[in-house]
């Protein structure tokens, strides 16, 4: 176990400073030079040296590099080019309406995927697996946005049940998360039939493996078969699945968040992008990939409890 | 043949012939506006209504179809090309040095959330066609390298691999002699399903303005103008997502039609 | 019939309309062993499945199986998982797929108990007697993946045997363990019939094993019993032709022509291959598993050499060691005084002339190429590889050497059968002339009288080009019919080495003493014709 977590652990630090240095050269290489754009093209060429040495703009290359990779691990991720305030603190109030609803929507995904399923696979052949199928395979081939867009004009324009945009903040958490509730729904669905299509494949792979055979020799009926034998072996590729969805939540997130006019990380990229705020693009885009990363951590953690084998091994 | 397949074509050929008859023919000029047809719902004259500058909704998809399926399929290009070859590579020299960096840089590239950088690319880079088809090209490399690899480390075991080998056969020409004939079938239902994301994905670029420019024709576009009077008029909003759909539908059917008719036992990746 | 446990009746199986059992009719007695024998695809797990009511979901059954006055076919599915694992008991063939590779043995061993059990209290310390009953003597908390192959099929019969079921059905039970561990499970099921009372269904291809365990033997033919009878008669009488087939294939000796003693070939001096191993802790030095130990062997030209040894000997290694497909880390192979790697590259002129020939006649061949192009893959070590006419002429001869006919060359592999492909497989490895052959395997996967044909084939084989080969394999008595000296090896080493004869008459190693008592021995018929 030690082994294997040192294993991942080293990996995890590898992959981050890989992704820090990828991002870093490919803002570095971006044409146009944040001090000149900020300054319009009147400004003097004095009047931009002297705002380059303010950003930091006028070390070499490396130097700024570590000096961002060395900030971000004390929680200090710069200061924004275009209004001069921390990146720490802008990042941190986009958070709070991004990672709410990528994890509402992975709830939500996998609370519709896990039984769908189930069902696909115990009922393979019949009524329940085709119609499951059929949803599924309608699921995969929806873009969330235009879905996203299909719910706010049910559920805000002609049942106006539902906010159609906005967020009103977490001082109210019910209005807040009455807000979150039809983006999540949108960048779920897509994600639960994808998920639901795994579940059912492996589940049916586990299924055809001789340990359910044994299994059924014992007296375990079919049911029984699959809940104790089969739903563990086939989690294991679903759990993959699961991690990789997270960096899709994310992703899709940042689009979601323009069809509901959401204050999230995405409206923030696109705001930084306009403006060549550039520290910021890198800092959100960099906070992305950690959580993607450590996602991908933590299901290798979760392979290690579920299966015994990477548990022992030595 | 099978009935999934077939469908599945037909749909994915449907608009296959549309974006190539768009070069010849629209039903309408996708450029030319009349305000005064402007919004009207579907009818004999516009068989998917008009849109907010009265421009002819199906000729526009036509046109679009042109954009989306370029972008997907250069984009598939890209990523075969690119990553079959790293995965055989990798599984030729497996346990080695180049096996492990490429894995290792398959990893990284992977944990990327996809759409992220693919806006960061377009943002940087500018926004356009060219772009998008590179970033997205860029991400269907370690799907690729990745499905390769796994596919060609189970054949290399294989004895009529060693057969080979003690034949003489260097690990290049095995490669591609033996390993790739053997995932051909893989390589094209993979194929099918990274060109359906592809169109999914140029989409949403389009959508958030980092696609295929103005006047370009794109399905991701006409969704993001049609947003603002989705109340007045849904129909604007339905017609390109309902494009979308059925594009993406047909090429998942293709594939699935595909994966049983050659082999039910490929496993393809799914994200 | 009286003490008859399970009878059945006329069993007819189709799958799709087609009949894979025609009405067999077999009964079964409490305390003893009937066994099911024939060759793949006669009809024998079926006929095992049909009795635990687990057929695949196409396949449909007719006839009766009546079990405790009760017809197992019309059982409803609710009734039959009582059955199953409380009264009928099942092992299987493949040990290391058998056991949920996620659960504790014990808790699996126990799921046998607690499903049926009411009250299910106790479970765990049943389990354990059970484990310790069937030689397993080891905390309930380990998993699969830490047990040998022997230890897993303990296991399973634990589970099996865990409600002393009246009638245990084990499928081919030992085919995938080594003879030291088959002769062991052996052991342990013929003394738990006896000690349990049980009646035991065996079902299995080798004969040997029949002859050694059964009271009763019915022998299967494409889904039919076309005999039937306790052994000591089926050995003495043998009345249908396919049985006396099916048993003088398994005695069949080939008719080796004496070895023309020759001038050194291939020697192999103090070889070692090692594999690296994960570290034991992080940044400790990585450890390596030592496949081949210091080996050494001669062969000469005109020799026939077996080397046995059981799985994980580090045979297989061995055999790509000298082939050149596989690094050494110490010692020389040199064929004809030539090394096999030369600046860490297989030395083509080397590598021209030996050739092998595999196990698996279905994953020897490239799927997608024609028979021509599979055999004449070898010429592309030659330098000048034959053209035209000439090459026709090399396929034409190969292909005909090795019994098939010059127009099998255009079909593709899947056309023939697994005896066939071994065929094609020989002759792509004769094609080039090799001064070697290496054979792995090459007969294990098939049936028997298959076999006997593929080992005829290479007895005439080596009269008329005089063939040296090196044949390796775990089935001894195939090795002794076929080689004129043999090596044993054990972990990584060689430990005896001798004419074969004598090693098999007086082994010398304990060793080797161990592996040929362990192996079932085929009675002689003129045991039974005397009785």
């Amino acid at each position: 176990m030690l082994v294997y977590l040192t294993r991942r652990l080293t990996s995890l630090i590898l992959s981050l400073a890989a992704a820090s240095l990828v991002i870093f050269l490919v803002v570095e290489v971006a044409p146009g030079d944040p001090a000149s754009y900020m300054l319009g093209i009147n400004a003097q060429p004095d009047t931009v040296a002297a705002l380059r040495a303010e950003l930091g703009l006028d070390v070499p290359r490396w130097q700024r590099y570590l000096s961002w990779v060395t900030g971000m691990l004390s929680g200090d991720f710069g200061t924004s080019y275009t209004y001069r305030t921390p990146v720490s603190g802008m990042i941190a109030d986009r958070l709070w309406v991004s990672l709410p609803l990528a994890l509402y929507a992975l709830t939500l995904s996998t609370l519709i995927a896990l039984p769908a399923g189930i069902i696909a696979a115990s009922r393979r052949g019949r009524a329940a697996d085709v119609g499951v199928m059929a949803a599924t395979q309608l699921g995969v081939a929806v873009p969330n946005f235009w879905f996203a867009m299909l719910l706010v004009l049910l559920f805000a324009i002609r049942l106006q049940i539902m906010p159609s945009g906005g967020f009103p903040g977490w001082e109210d958490p019910v209005q807040a998360m009455k807000a979150l509730t039809l983006p999540a729904i949108a960048l779920a669905l897509p994600q639960a039939a994808i998920l639901a299509r795994v579940l059912r494949s492996s589940l049916i792979d586990a299924l055809g493996e001789d340990y359910i055979r044994t299994a059924r020799a014992k007296g375990l009926t079919r049911g029984q078969a699959l809940w104790r034998h089969g739903l563990r072996n086939a989690l294991i590729p679903v759990l993959t699945i699961i991690g990789l969805q997270f960096s899709f939540l994310l992703a899709g997130a940042i689009i979601i968040e323009q069809v509901f006019y959401l204050p999230g990380l995405g409206r923030l990229i696109f705001q930084s992008i306009s403006q060549r705020d550039l520290i910021v693009v890198e800092s959100v885009v960099m906070l992305l990939v950690f959580a993607v990363i450590l996602v991908n951590f933590m299901t290798d953690l979760a392979y290690a409890i579920v299966d015994p084998r990477l548990r022992r091994r030595a | 043949m099978n009935r999934t397949l077939i469908l599945g074509a037909a749909l994915s050929l449907l608009f296959l012939g549309g974006a190539l008859l768009s070069f010849v023919w629209t039903p309408y000029d996708t450029e030319a506006m009349v305000i005064a047809q402007r919004l009207k719902p579907p009818s004999a004259a516009h068989l998917l209504g008009t849109d907010h500058f009265g421009r002819d909704i199906l000729s526009l998809i036509m046109a679009g179809a042109r954009t989306s399926i370029a972008v997907a399929l250069v984009a598939v290009g890209i990523g075969m090309g690119f990553g079959v070859p790293l995965g055989l590579m990798a599984a030729a020299r497996h346990g080695g040095l180049v096996d492990e960096l490429i894995s290792r840089a398959n990893d990284l590239v992977f944990a990327f959330p996809s759409l992220v950088i693919a806006i960061l690319i377009t943002a940087i880079f500018g926004p356009g066609a060219v772009n998008a088809i590179i970033a997205i090209g860029i991400f269907n490399i370690p799907v690729f390298a990745r499905l390769s690899r796994g596919a060609a480390l189970s054949l290399w075991s294989r004895d009529f691999i060693l057969a080979a080998r003690t034949a003489g056969k260097s690990k290049a020409r095995i490669s591609g002699e033996h390993i790739l004939p053997n995932i051909l079938n893989l390589l094209i239902v993979q194929g099918t399903i990274q060109f359906s994301l592809g169109i999914l994905a140029e989409a949403g670029l389009s959508y958030v303005g980092l696609g295929a420019q103005p006047p370009v024709p794109s399905w991701g576009r006409m969704l993001a103008d049609a947003q603002t009077m989705v109340a007045l008029a849904p129909h604007v909003a339905l017609m390109p997502g309902l494009a979308i759909v059925f594009m993406v539908l047909g090429l998942n059917l293709m594939g699935d039609g595909l994966r049983d008719a050659l082999d039910p036992k490929l496993k393809v990746l799914r994200t | 019939m009286t003490g008859v446990l399970l009878d059945i009746q006329n069993l007819t199986i189709r799958a799709h309309g087609k009949p894979i059992l025609n009405g067999i009719s077999l009964p079964l007695k409490a305390g003893e062993i009937t066994a099911l024998t024939g060759e793949s695809g006669s009809g024998k797990s079926m006929t095992a499945l049909a009795c635990m009511g687990l057929l695949p979901s196409v396949m449909d059954a007719s006839g009766t199986i009546q079990f405790e006055c009760q017809n197992l076919l019309e059982m409803p599915e609710k009734a039959l998982t009582q059955v199953r694992g409380q009264q009928i008991g099942m092992i299987f063939q493949e040990p290391m797929t058998a056991l949920n590779p996620l659960h504790t043995i014990g808790r699996q061993v126990a799921e046998t108990i607690r499903i049926h059990a009411k009250p299910p209290n106790r479970a765990e310390e049943q389990a354990r007697a059970v484990l310790r009953k069937v030689g397993l003597d080891m905390p309930l908390s380990r998993y699969p993946h830490e047990l040998s192959g022997g230890q897993r099929q303990r296991v399973a019969i634990a589970m099996a045997i865990a409600l002393r079921p009246a009638l245990l059905i084990a499928d081919e039970p030992t085919t995938a363990l080594d003879v030291t561990t088959q002769a062991q499970i052996l052991d342990l099921l013929k003394s738990l019939v006896k000690s349990e009372g049980m009646a035991l269904m065996m079902i299995t291809h080798d004969l040997a094993v029949v002859g050694e365990m059964a009271d009763h033997i019915a022998v299967m033919q494409s889904g039919n019993i076309v005999e039937h009878a306790p052994t000591a008669e089926l050995f003495a009488r043998m009345r249908h032709p396919y049985t006396r087939a099916l048993f003088d294939a398994s005695w069949h000796k080939a008719q080796l022509p004496e070895a023309a003693s020759g001038t050194p070939l291939l020697s192999v001096r103090g070889i070692n291959r090692d594999y690296p191993l994960p570290r034991p802790r992080p940044f400790a030095k990585r450890p390596a598993f030592r496949a081949v130990n210091g080996v050494s062997l001669e062969i000469n030209t005109g020799e026939r050499v077996g080397l046995v040894g059981e799985s994980g000997c580090g045979k297989s290694t061995l055999t790509r060691a000298i082939l050149g497909l596989e690094p050494i880390q110490g010692g020389e192979i040199t064929l004809n005084g030539e090394p096999v790697f030369t600046h860490g590259r297989p030395n083509r002129d080397v590598q021209r002339q030996m050739q092998v020939v595999f196990q698996d006649p279905y994953g020897s061949f490239n799927p997608r190429h024609r028979v021509s192009r599979l055999i004449t893959e070898p010429f592309h070590l030659l330098n000048k590889p034959p053209v035209g006419a000439e090459r026709e002429r090399a396929i034409a001869e190969a292909l005909t050497a090795v019994g098939l006919t010059p127009d099998d060359q255009h079909k593709h592999i899947h056309a023939f059968s697994g005896g066939q492909r071994q065929r094609i497989a020989i002759a792509r490895a004769l094609i080039i002339r090799p001064k070697l052959i290496l054979f792995d395997e090459a007969v294990s996967a098939l049936d028997v009288r298959v076999r006997a044909t593929i080992l005829d084939l290479m007895a005439d084989l080596s009269r008329e080009y005089g063939l040296t080969y090196l044949f390796i394999s775990h089935d001894l008595g195939v090795v002794r019919s076929i080689t004129d000296r043999v090596l044993v090896m054990q972990k990584g080493r060689i430990v005896e080495e001798g004419p074969t004869e004598r090693v098999f008459d007086a082994p010398e190693h304990p060793y080797t003493q161990n592996l040929i008592a362990a192996a079932p021995r085929l009675p002689d018929i003129g045991d039974f014709h005397a009785a």
